[in-house]
């Protein structure tokens, strides 16, 4: 009986391991004098398909420090969890909150923790540093990290970080003769910058829309620099005498 | 057959990890966690350990899905492209180093910090793996750090450098990749090693690291004498990695030169590339004037650019 061929002689089967996704969108943060803006879109999608459209990538882990997180969702949202929790038990153990840039190394660590089964996940991290200056921490996936001004990722971020380059960095751009290009830029803005940034990454690429989540992170004493002006801003910080933290929610088309 | 011998044996990278991966499975957060030691200070008492996939063959799994130059379609991008170089002369160390990496054919940053602080009189440099360098190297600080409280005297570079490359190659095949110089200056004098994660350590006094590497040596070894200035000697860092950057797709953007002197090493400057092509490095010691690029002296000479007399 020929068709009683036990399988595994019929053929030989090749596995592979193949535990990553990826869910799309784009992140983007801007570190300003006193401020700093940290910003993503909420669709999460597989291949064609939308799985949901709020699945939100940015977080905030302290009054000072917000992450974005973009790429392999289930990892990052695992990723964002750790880090929560090793914050938590600093806190119980010092009674204060993690300073930033001890937040950065500590994502460095836990990412080279995984070197050999690496988080697929680009973190950026925001915040307010000790001496109250803006700043914007980018990583790898394997925790190589750097301080920077401003930083896109994900699956817009070819399209997003040239125009915050001409933007921020005024890359290109030569200033009128007897003037000079301002050291940092306003709250505001940073803010129509950011939206800017996502209503034309929505338009010319399909992993990004639906909903737009932007983070405003103002330093110890900062005025609210036109904050109170925006439309639908909510505060989310604890308390009101250290950094705050606000969120503004803008939608974004949905096709 | 290799595949097969890791998977069974119990000595080797493939066996210690794995051995460390039971460890920490059975007691995953060390008391270190808790406190202020949740980050490199949970290291100080002994090698880190690390999540390793549960499956037959880990390195395997970790090519598949990390970049490697031959396969830029997987997912998770580790940045790549670089030129680094150091030498000694008469004066100390030259470390220069551009600030390109590099996804792909994207250029991922243009600021990065290549030339790694370890400790006031330790350089390392960043080629291959982000990563890797900054991580390891972090470490190797805190190593020179613990060094200095034992025996009561800094560490020599030859002694750091081969902590770093004994390191690494108890990891060798494990796909750690980096290509660094431990530059410094101790009790011997100025001093360079070439480290890397096949396990080579090299003392020399010239060493160029990195996709670069070619064209700055080109330049250097042109240049090169022992008895260079120190302003000479900057001039020539400067130079050659402005030759790399201009040759070389994967490194650009700015140079970062650092000088190492008997009382540590010191930060000379950032130059962006392109300004260094047209203007020079600016008003610098031991900058000739102009601008680096061949066009100023073959103005009015070349077919492209004939004389004004041809042109009549």
């Amino acid at each position: 009986m020929p068709d009683m061929v036990p399988m595994s002689v019929a053929q030989p089967q090749e596995r592979q391991f193949n535990p990553y996704s990826d869910n799309g969108g784009t992140i983007l943060a801007v570190a300003g004098a006193n401020f700093s803006v940290i910003a993503g879109d909420t669709r999460q999608s597989e291949g064609y398909s939308i799985q949901t459209r709020y699945a939100p990538k940015v977080f905030r882990l302290t009054d000072k420090a917000v992450l974005a997180v973009n790429g392999f969702a289930a990892d990052g949202n695992m990723f964002v969890k750790k880090v929560k929790q090793r914050l938590e038990w600093y806190r119980h153990a010092h009674s204060k909150d993690m300073p930033l840039r001890a937040v950065a190394r500590l994502i460095q660590s836990m990412l080279y923790a995984r070197r050999f089964f690496p988080y697929y996940v680009y973190n950026i991290l925001g915040g307010i540093e000790e001496d109250g200056s803006g700043a914007v921490y980018s990583f790898d996936p394997v925790g190589s990290y750097e301080r920077e001004a401003c930083r896109a990722a994900g699956a817009a971020s070819s399209l997003v970080q040239p125009f915050l380059d001409n933007q921020i960095y005024f890359k290109n751009q030569t200033p009128a003769p007897g003037t000079s290009h301002p050291a940092h830029l306003a709250l505001t803005d940073v803010l129509a910058l950011v939206i800017d940034s996502f209503t034309s990454a929505t338009e010319r690429h399909i992993e990004v829309g639906d909903g737009l989540e932007m983070y405003v992170v103002l330093a110890k004493g900062s005025p609210l620099q036109g904050l109170e002006l925006v439309q639908g801003v909510q505060e989310m910080s604890t308390t009101t005498d250290g950094e705050r933290v606000f969120i503004v929610r803008r939608n974004l088309k949905r096709d | 057959m290799n595949t097969f011998a890791d998977r069974f044996s119990t000595t080797g990278a493939l066996a210690e990890l794995r051995k460390a991966q039971k460890a920490a499975d059975e007691e995953e957060f060390s008391d270190a966690m808790w406190g202020s030691e949740a980050g490199f200070g949970s290291l100080a008492k002994g090698v880190p350990t690390f999540s390793v996939p549960n499956i037959p063959d880990p390195t395997a799994f970790l090519r598949l899905h990390t970049d490697d130059h031959a396969d830029p379609t997987c997912k998770i991008k580790i940045s790549h492209g670089t030129t680094t170089l150091a030498f000694r002369f008469q004066g100390g160390v030259i470390v220069a180093v551009d600030s390109r990496a590099t996804a792909g054919s994207y250029v991922a940053s243009g600021t990065v910090k290549k030339v790694i602080e370890i400790n006031p009189y330790l350089l390392g440099t960043m080629a291959g793996g982000a990563a890797d360098c900054q991580y390891w190297e972090t470490y190797l600080g805190m190593h020179c750090r613990l060094h200095e409280l034992r025996n009561r005297e800094r560490i020599s570079v030859s002694a750091a450098s081969k902590y770093l490359s004994n390191l690494v190659y108890s990891y060798k095949g494990m796909g750690l990749s980096m290509g660094t110089m431990i530059c410094g200056w101790d009790k011997t004098g100025p001093a360079v090693f070439y480290v890397d994660s096949d396990g080579t350590r090299l003392k020399g006094d010239l060493f160029s690291v990195g996709s670069g590497s070619t064209f700055a040596y080109g330049v250097l070894d042109q240049g090169y004498r022992w008895d260079l200035t120190d302003e000479e000697a900057q001039e020539l860092g400067r130079r050659s990695i402005y030759a790399a950057g201009h040759r070389d797709a994967f490194s650009g953007n700015t140079c970062n030169l650092y000088h190492v002197k008997e009382d540590g090493w010191k930060f000379i400057g950032n130059y962006d590339i392109s300004k260094m092509h047209y203007d020079g490095p600016g008003n610098v010691l031991g900058a000739t004037g102009g601008g680096y690029g061949y066009e100023l002296r073959v103005e009015g000479l070349s077919s492209a650019n004939p004389p004004v007399a041809a042109q009549a």
